[in-house]
């Protein structure tokens, strides 16, 4: 940590003057935030406190909801995102994102991976086979499923469900992997393995997680954005928010003094 | 500051808090004592203050004990966390101030046995020692309220127990000049002084630690006028 302060970061994204609606309710409110490439960026805050939306942004998921809508510039490698043109499936392909529960598709282990390379590749079977391993691999499960790729996704455990499910996100290659509580719904030990999994991803991608347990994100994330009633109320280092956070707020809810 | 959403929580804090300004309050009379008992020869009173260093050792490993346990269940964070980390720096201080009061009172012991000449110049030790019982006193009160302005009062008088621990040792080197009988015992007095001069020393990074924890910053191995600059 001491050296990623003095390497000079790229930004994967940037986010400016970003409001969003849920309808006439203002859910996030003139946030401003960098999201450095190849780091762990960690979201944390109260219910409510609009982190999940935040994230929700970044993919642009909300599109898929009536009424729903952001104001203001994200930009993705320069790109605002929230332009009128954007394509959504290209961005969702280099946006990946994982739920809080394990959303596995009712098909084949192989088939999970294989469904979402289809609809943007056309890969030969050899390609093809490579490919779900190198991505099951990179989710670190693929020793506990080569032996059965032809069961179904859903026989599997929820831990491994969930690492699935990020295998699916790896496999279309995307530059940025948004997890939202990714291990909520999972025991500590298939959360140690999600975490552990968070640490090797950041070599190839940027990620960008939001979680409850902030124990977690003080132990993936490089930086930590706290957020309350739809405000940034600080954006840091994850190091200095946890050992000397500058604002009253942050240290309030990071100690438990919250509420 | 606000109370925990926990309340047992803060309860833990408290408590261990509480065992810190307790082992304190031991040590800071072990001190007062030791050098009571070399002002007035007192066996029965160096042999109190050795006494106590078991009841002092207990009282250290206990708070550690404490302090592991609040670690491990309440995983704390920033102000709590360094809140711990310090009662347990602070800790380990004051029972090494409790050994250097321990060293006082075996010497005295030792002078006593020995029946040294008693015109040495040993209540002169008196100014330096009533300053480092009186800075090991204000630490704590430091500690108790988190009180960063004492704290850095007390790095200032630490500057004067090394005047006096200085001037001490020029005042011993004369005696033994001019009698080199003296050598023997004025090396015991030097101990002593050099033990009343480490308990300040300890006053003092207890004064360290209570900024650390209300500022947050690592003050330790700082000039005072850096240190100063860090607080405001």
């Amino acid at each position: 940590m001491p050296n990623s302060s003095s390497l000079p970061l790229k930004n994967a994204i940037e986010i400016r003057n970003l409001n969003f609606f849920y309808g006439t309710f203002k859910g996030l409110k003139n946030v401003n935030l960098d999201i450095a490439e190849n780091k762990v960026t960690a979201f944390i805050g109260p219910s409510g406190c609009g982190k999940s939306t935040l994230l929700r942004t970044l993919n642009r998921m909300y599109s898929l909801y009536p009424g729903q809508r952001a104001e203001g510039q994200i930009n993705f490698y320069g790109q605002n995102i929230l332009d009128a043109k954007q394509d959504l499936n290209l961005l969702r392909a280099r946006v990946g994102m994982v739920f809080q529960k394990p959303t596995p598709f009712p098909m084949s282990i192989y088939d999970n991976i294989a469904f979402g390379i289809r609809l943007y590749e056309n890969l030969s079977r050899a390609d093809m086979d490579e490919r779900v391993e190198w991505a099951l691999s990179k989710a670190a499960i693929w020793n506990e499923v080569k032996d059965k790729l032809g069961q179904s996704g859903l026989s599997l455990s929820g831990g491994q469900q969930q690492r699935l499910c990020i295998a699916r996100s790896v496999a279309v290659k995307p530059s940025v992997i948004l997890l939202d509580e990714p291990t909520s719904a999972l025991d500590p030990i298939s959360t140690a393995k999600v975490e552990e999994l968070v640490s090797e991803l950041k070599k190839d991608y940027t990620v960008a997680i939001v979680t409850h347990n902030m124990q977690q994100a003080a132990r993936v994330s490089d930086f930590t954005a706290y957020m309350y009633l739809g405000e940034l109320m600080e954006f840091g280092q994850t190091e200095q928010i946890f050992m000397k956070p500058a604002r009253q707020e942050t240290e309030d809810y990071i100690t438990g003094r919250f509420g | 500051m606000e109370k925990h959403i926990s309340s047992q929580f803060d309860a833990d804090l408290t408590n261990v808090s509480s065992r810190v300004l307790e082992l304190g309050g031991l040590v800071e009379s072990q001190t007062r004592h030791a050098v009571y008992a070399l002002a007035q020869f007192s066996l029965e009173v160096a042999d109190q203050v050795i006494a106590t260093e078991k009841q002092v050792n207990t009282l250290e490993v206990e708070i550690d004990a404490e302090l592991a346990t609040i670690i491990a269940r309440r995983q704390p964070t920033a102000r709590d966390l360094r809140l711990l980390m310090a009662i347990s720096k602070i800790t380990g201080n004051l029972e090494r101030a409790g050994d250097e009061a321990e060293r006082i009172a075996r010497m005295v012991k030792k002078i006593l046995e020995q029946g040294s000449p008693r015109n040495l110049p040993s209540s002169e030790l008196r100014i330096a020692s009533d300053l480092a019982s009186g800075l090991l006193r204000k630490a704590l009160d430091a500690f108790a309220r988190l009180d960063v302005s004492t704290a850095l009062v007390i790095l200032k008088e630490d500057d004067l127990i090394d005047a006096e621990f200085n001037g001490f040792v020029r005042k011993l080197i004369t005696y033994m000049m001019e009698d080199p009988r003296t050598i023997s015992a004025s090396l015991d007095l030097l101990f002593v002084a050099k033990a009343i001069e480490r308990i300040g020393d300890h006053a003092k990074n207890i004064a360290e630690f209570v900024i650390y924890v209300v500022k947050g910053s690592d003050v330790r191995h700082t000039a005072l006028t850096e240190i100063e600059k860090a607080v405001r």
